[in-house]
């Protein structure tokens, strides 16, 4: 592929190879991103991170389809896509990644006014401001629709008040993105899309303890807020086809194909013994493991044949069938490696178990949420049922 | 469910009601740390909760009476540890009352089992087998060795995951007394006190806060008069202890599907989205109805076997097998399920789903996992 790149194209990788060969520090090669992502504290603390970010800010590389007034490079999507697969060659990650650039910014980029995309885009491309998502409640999860938090016009402010749960990193967050209703007589024509300043005052966010211990997911309680007028995007009660936006942003993220996932067989080798014929020592396992691995290699197939079909202008409609496929397939994964583990896949904390046994663990526990957020395995049949299929309801 | 007899039924409410009364869910939250894991300084069981069982011999059910029990037979057990699984609770019953009692019955000579069952059946004592030795049930590739030192047995070697290991004062341990890891034959059975010289033993913190225990044997002396059955020839013996075992494992599966199963249908009946109760959604209704199906089979196969164990059939594992595996699948989808079903609250440690997806994994491993056993009903029967 590399070999047909226009020339243009060639020089281009060429440059970004030198320029991140000459920035990314070596000492965050093959360190998961996420990691900073995630959380805020790890981030601050690492000067490394600190200075990877600051020269990727500096280079509008964090967002280089961004204009660069929003704090982006201006590049094409086929540029942007080279710094990626240079980054990726490298052992990099880039520090910008976050909520805000990947589904705030590009909602920004459409729906905002100048003045919003001005007072926030920068602090994105920066990484300098840290974003939540309030969209679910206690009562609505997969109705995402049928969402209460009130948003009342006082004149010169909205006052905000009610409950978001599932609010990623919520604690950590700068600001947050969400949904209120400003009108009760109407469902989805009752929501609006509002930013609020997580300092603001009558704001709090608890954690919650999931199964695998993690405590990254707030509830978060809104009593009395402020907000300024201008922090409304769109108009008022056309929030609910912005969210439908963002969501399919959110879609696109969390089907995004990764690198290869780690093959469970030499794992299996160790763990379970190998016959006189060179096999997996466990009939039923490894046909188990077999027929998993077939689906992940027929799984890559599909994205990369979905991605060719949709470059050449075909249909696009396939992210909620490879959402439900890739959830599957790697809870699927996640039950074969601590089943292959035995024992040593059981346990939560202590010497007697090693690193990568008890992050197995945890990982496994973590996958049962894969089929659950971003659209529940539900709530992914009915569109691909209902959309791709055509069928009636 | 198999018709009971009036003392069974009896024995089936009784064990309902107490467990509901005074070892529900929030018993075994109590023993988890905060978000998962063994609490540091809980040791896997509430004494207090282990006299009253005693008390009501649920200890002594397969215990001859001529050594202190009731010998009720395992169908019996099988009901209270049934009851014992809906609400998780954690106790060494299955264990002690099974495990260790049906090693003395079946291993014990007429002095040994004077000497030990009395006092398991009236819950003084707590027993338990320790076999395993990795991360996989295989009872013939163990290491540890005993080797005889005039008229005692020294043994070597280390123990682990021993289920209620930290609770167990006695130990029904599997030794090699000839031969290589893998053999059949040169293993041997001892009963080794917990307080004797050389052996330690440390919790090990597991997903379900059971805390079982890895031992540690450094030149444990044996009397020759503590060897169950004949010297190098335990293998058999084995087996059939852990038949019944996974069996008694088997039933307790069945009673956490089933209360996973019936917590889930209540949710399915008064969560309202898309306003409607998510119930009545069609693809819901079948999904719930097919984990119905496989708790139809799943008590079916958990009764045969118990039944085939009082009976003292030809075919006990084959049919401890079945019972186990398809105890093992049904129990496997419906925790994930009812995880699933319940949606984002499912996935908090607030919320009782993740206590049944992780006890759910811990008992398929038991005893020989849903693999394992797939793959002996296999061997017996001919594939």
């Amino acid at each position: 592929m590399v070999e047909s790149e226009a020339s243009e194209d060639r020089d281009f990788r060429l440059e970004a190879r030198a320029w991140l060969k000459a920035n990314f520090p070596a000492s965050l090669t093959n360190v998961p991103g996420l990691l900073f992502q995630g959380d805020r504290h790890a981030a601050e603390a690492n000067a490394d991170y600190q200075l990877w970010r600051a020269r990727m800010t500096d280079k509008g590389w964090g967002v280089p389809t961004w204009e660069p007034r929003y704090g982006g490079a201006g590049l094409s999507a086929t540029q942007a896509k080279i710094i990626g697969e240079e980054l990726t060659a490298i052992g990099g990650f880039n520090p910008i990644r976050s909520y805000g650039t990947m589904m705030l910014g590009p909602t920004l980029l459409e729906y905002g006014d100048e003045a919003q995309k001005l007072e926030h885009l920068p602090w994105i491309a920066s990484h300098e401001r840290r974003w939540c998502q309030g969209f679910s409640e206690p009562g609505a999860g997969s109705d995402l629709a049928s969402l209460q938090m009130r948003c009342t016009d006082m004149g010169d402010h909205w006052l905000v008040s009610g409950q978001k749960i599932w609010t990623s990193g919520a604690d950590q967050a700068d600001w947050c993105f969400a949904l209120v209703r400003t009108d009760t007589s109407r469902k989805q024509g009752g929501i609006s899309f509002l930013l609020i300043d997580m300092q603001s005052e009558g704001i709090e966010a608890r954690p919650i303890v999931l199964i695998s211990g993690s405590t990254h997911f707030c509830e978060v309680f809104f009593n009395d807020v402020k907000v300024p007028k201008g922090n409304l995007v769109g108009q008022v009660n056309h929030g609910w086809s912005i969210a439908k936006r963002l969501l399919q942003f959110e879609r696109n993220s969390l089907s995004e194909v990764k690198a290869d996932i780690t093959p469970l067989a030499p794992m299996a080798h160790d763990y379970l013994g190998t016959d006189a014929l060179g096999r997996i020592d466990s009939p039923d396992l490894r046909a188990r493991m077999v027929r998993n691995g077939m689906r992940h290699a027929a799984y890559m197939a599909t994205v990369r044949r979905f991605a060719q079909e949709a470059k050449n202008g075909g249909p696009s409609h396939g992210v909620s069938t490879l959402k439900n496929l890739w959830s599957g397939i790697i809870q699927e994964r996640g039950e074969l490696l601590i089943e292959l583990m035995g024992a040593n896949g059981l346990g939560w904390s202590g010497d007697a178990y090693a690193e990568a046994e008890r992050e197995a663990t945890r990982a496994w526990l973590h996958s049962k949420a894969f089929s659950i957020y971003g659209g529940s395995y539900e709530v992914q049949n009915n569109i691909t049922a209902k959309h791709t299929l055509g069928l009636p309801g | 469910m198999a018709v009971l007899n009036d003392e069974q039924q009896m024995l089936k409410d009784m064990a309902a009601e107490w467990v509901r009364d005074r070892m529900p869910i929030t018993a075994l939250r109590s023993l988890y740390d905060h978000g998962g894991g063994g609490r540091s300084d809980a040791i896997g069981y509430d004494p207090e909760c282990w006299a009253e069982m005693a008390a009501m011999g649920w200890t002594g059910i397969i215990v001859p009476e001529a050594h202190g029990g009731s010998d009720f037979g395992y169908q019996s057990l099988g009901l209270i540890l049934e009851e014992l699984g809906r609400t998780l609770a954690a106790s060494p019953l299955l264990s002690s009352a099974l495990g260790a009692v049906t090693a003395l019955r079946l291993g014990g000579d007429a002095v040994q089992q004077e000497r030990w069952l009395p006092g398991l059946a009236d819950g003084s004592a707590i027993g338990t087998i320790a076999f395993e030795e990795g991360a996989h049930f295989a009872p013939e590739r163990i290491a540890t060795s005993a080797t005889l030192s005039g008229d005692q047995w020294i043994v070597n070697g280390r123990k682990h995951p021993v289920q209620d290991g930290m609770a167990a004062n006695i130990f029904i341990a599997s030794a090699r007394t000839s031969g290589q890891p893998g053999d059949r034959d040169g293993l041997t059975l001892f009963v080794i006190d917990a307080d004797a010289a050389g052996l330690t033993r440390d919790p090990l913190d597991q997903i379900d806060a059971r805390r079982p225990a890895a031992l540690t044997l450094k030149d444990v002396t044996i009397a020759s008069d503590r060897v169950l059955g004949e010297v190098g020839k335990g293998a058999d013996l084995i087996d059939a202890i852990v038949d019944r075992a996974a069996v008694g494992m088997a039933a307790e599966m069945l009673g956490a599907s089933a209360q996973a199963f019936d917590t889930t249908m209540d949710y399915l009946k008064t969560r309202v989205q898309f306003g409607a109760i998510i119930g009545s959604f069609q693809a819901l209704q079948h999904r719930a109805a097919d984990l119905f199906g496989e708790l139809q089979l799943t008590q079916s196969a958990v009764e045969d076997a118990l039944i085939a164990i009082d009976d003292d059939a030809a075919d006990i594992s084959a049919l401890a097998s079945l019972a186990k595996a398809t105890a093992g699948e049904t129990l496997h989808r419906i925790s994930a399920q009812m995880v699933q079903l319940h949606g984002g609250i499912g996935m908090t440690h607030e919320h009782d789903a993740g206590l049944y997806l992780k006890r759910a994994r811990v008992a398929e491993q038991c005893y020989g996992s849903t693999a394992w056993h797939r793959d002996r009903w296999a061997r017996l029967n001919g594939y």
